[in-house]
């Protein structure tokens, strides 16, 4: 232990920041993907019960070493690529697609001061870095050779590029009644119990957001993308073993981002609903994985609930319904902070 | 050299390599993902200048949603190259001086005589307090001392999108389209009639 210390010290300072944050980045990237791993497995026993079925409960006790076996079996298999494929693009998607779900969570704030990065402008650096995980899906399908998979990757392309825009209009929405861009001091903001959280003044753009997050994920009922009646399997119809597993461990890992930052943008990320005991009990890590979760469930629920969207009907929901109303609450917004003496509904 | 150069001269030798692949490569849709990473590379550049607001934006606009809408259409045509290039020598003199010109003009633009100190100095005069974060210091001076310049601005924008859709869009009689209305307001006795008829007699 002694001689570690000494190691230590005795390194440049440069190359102590650099571990350290390394050490930083694994500590939050290795649960996010074993969540990833249970998640999958929490949703087919959630969806099994909900369908009145037990799920999967062979594999370890009561079926909890499942996502293990999935991944073991993923990993193993052959990755195939078609005849006529653009190799190198072929293989680069799926990353393409991981990568902005992972680098993401760099400025997600877990409670007040557990956060990797807490910069300023966090709140569009999370937009910016989501708004390239569409690649993944555009490069996927072309690189396929496929006319599924091409189609499936348009469909999901023109249909994140649209919902991106109600999504972006709502964290207008968060900026206004927060008055800044850093996700930390958003999420104080809101401190002092539950009735001081955004999602009530700004109740449209909370509904908004998330209905567009369930769009930008491409998870049912907007899940087009893959429309296995459809299109087979939409843009990773041509994908297997590992390169596929990558894919589905970007669809998870965003599912969990967009909760993460419902969370911390309108629920209050890890501050506890009253300000009292026993509410203030539990730690703040614990408020804030129990919101992500509550907001991951009703991502299960809804899958488990309605029927895919028709094509034009998603596209008619995202341009004629949710934007319009972004644009209406905001406009309401900026009249009342600013020509009513009501602006303590919004800003305080 | 310090951290700061290395870090530009890497980012600077990536955006000069991509965007030279992005006018040399023959693959279309390979010189669209080329120009997304000159894009980057460029938002890092401002990163180091510790503009990030214009950084973050430019990954968004262009990246985000300019380069997506243009790798669709690029890999939607079949792009022959070959056809593309016959033409080469013959347009080579026209191209190479709207080349030249441009490079003047660039120069002229952000020469030091436009951009030096002097220039920087005369226009700070409605620069917001420096401990404001970049985002917060573009925001209070497009809002506030160019409100009128900036809003002009976005109502031609509007415009000019307006005209561009007003333009190209041809209603071809043909087009088949839905009206949720008339979908929502349907009832089962509009489409289906049931009927009631005697059971056929047992023979």
């Amino acid at each position: 232990m002694g001689g570690l210390t000494a190691l230590w010290g005795g390194m440049p300072a440069w190359s102590q920041v650099l571990l350290w944050d390394l050490a930083k980045i694994v500590a939050i990237v290795v649960p996010l993907l074993l969540s990833v791993a249970y998640l999958t497995f929490v949703e087919r026993k959630v969806i099994g019960y909900m369908q009145v079925r037990i799920g999967p409960n062979r594999v370890g006790p009561r079926g909890w070493l499942q996502p293990i076996a999935d991944g073991l079996k993923l990993l193993l298999k052959e990755i195939i690529v078609p005849s006529g494929a653009n190799k190198g693009l072929f293989i680069v998607a799926p990353v393409l697609a991981l990568m902005p779900a992972l680098v993401a969570w760099a400025v997600v704030p877990f409670t007040s001061t557990l956060v990797l990065a807490n910069i300023n402008a966090g709140l569009l650096f999370v937009l910016a870095v989501t708004s390239m995980g569409v690649y993944g899906v555009v490069i996927a399908g072309w690189a396929s050779n496929s006319k599924y998979a091409f189609l499936g990757s348009l469909r999901s392309a023109a249909q994140i590029v649209a919902y991106e825009i109600a999504m972006g209009f709502a964290l207008v929405g968060v900026l206004m009644a927060a008055g800044t861009l850093n996700l930390r001091k958003i999420a104080l903001e809101q401190a002092g119990g539950f009735w001081h959280w955004l999602f009530l003044p700004l109740f449209p753009l909370f509904l908004v957001y998330f209905i567009a997050g369930v769009a930008e994920t491409n998870r049912a009922p907007f899940d087009v993308a893959e429309g296995e009646s459809e299109i087979v399997a939409g843009f990773h119809v041509e994908y297997s073993g590992m390169t596929f597993a990558l894919f589905f461990l970007a669809e998870y890992a965003n599912m969990i981002l967009v909760s993460a930052l419902t969370a911390v943008l309108f629920l209050g990320g890890w501050l506890p609903p009253f300000d009292f005991a026993p509410f203030t009990f539990v730690p703040p890590l614990g408020w804030f994985l129990l919101k992500v979760c509550a907001i991951l469930f009703l991502y299960l629920w809804l899958r488990a609930t309605f029927p895919r969207y028709r094509y034009d009907q998603i596209m008619r929901l995202g341009w004629k319904v949710l934007i319009p109303v972004t644009l209406v609450w905001i406009g309401v917004m900026g009249f009342v902070m600013f020509f009513t003496p009501w602006a303590f509904v919004f800003y305080r | 050299m310090t951290f700061e150069s290395a870090v530009f001269y890497f980012f600077s030798a990536i955006l000069l390599g991509s965007a030279a692949m992005v006018v040399t490569i023959r693959n279309s849709v390979k010189s669209a993902l080329f120009l997304v990473l000159a894009f980057v590379s460029a938002a890092c550049l401002w990163m180091l200048l510790r503009a990030e607001f214009l950084a973050i934006v430019l990954v968004l606009v262009y990246v985000g949603a300019v380069m997506v809408l243009f790798l669709f259409v690029v890999m939607m045509i079949d792009v022959n190259m070959a056809v593309l290039r016959q033409g080469f020598g013959e347009y080579l003199p026209i191209g190479g001086l709207v080349a030249v010109l441009m490079v003047v003009e660039i120069a002229l633009a952000v020469s030091p005589r436009q951009l030096g100190p002097t220039r920087i100095a005369a226009s700070l005069v409605h620069a917001p307090p420096l401990h404001m974060s970049n985002t917060r210091a573009l925001g209070v001076l497009l809002y506030t001392t160019y409100v009128y310049p900036f809003e002009i601005a976005a109502v031609i924008l509007l415009v000019a999108i307006i005209a561009a859709i007003a333009l190209t869009m041809r209603r071809r009689p043909d087009t088949k389209y839905q009206d949720p209305a008339r979908q929502v307001e349907v009832r089962a006795r509009d489409r289906v009639r049931l009927v009631k008829m005697p059971t056929e007699p047992k023979a």
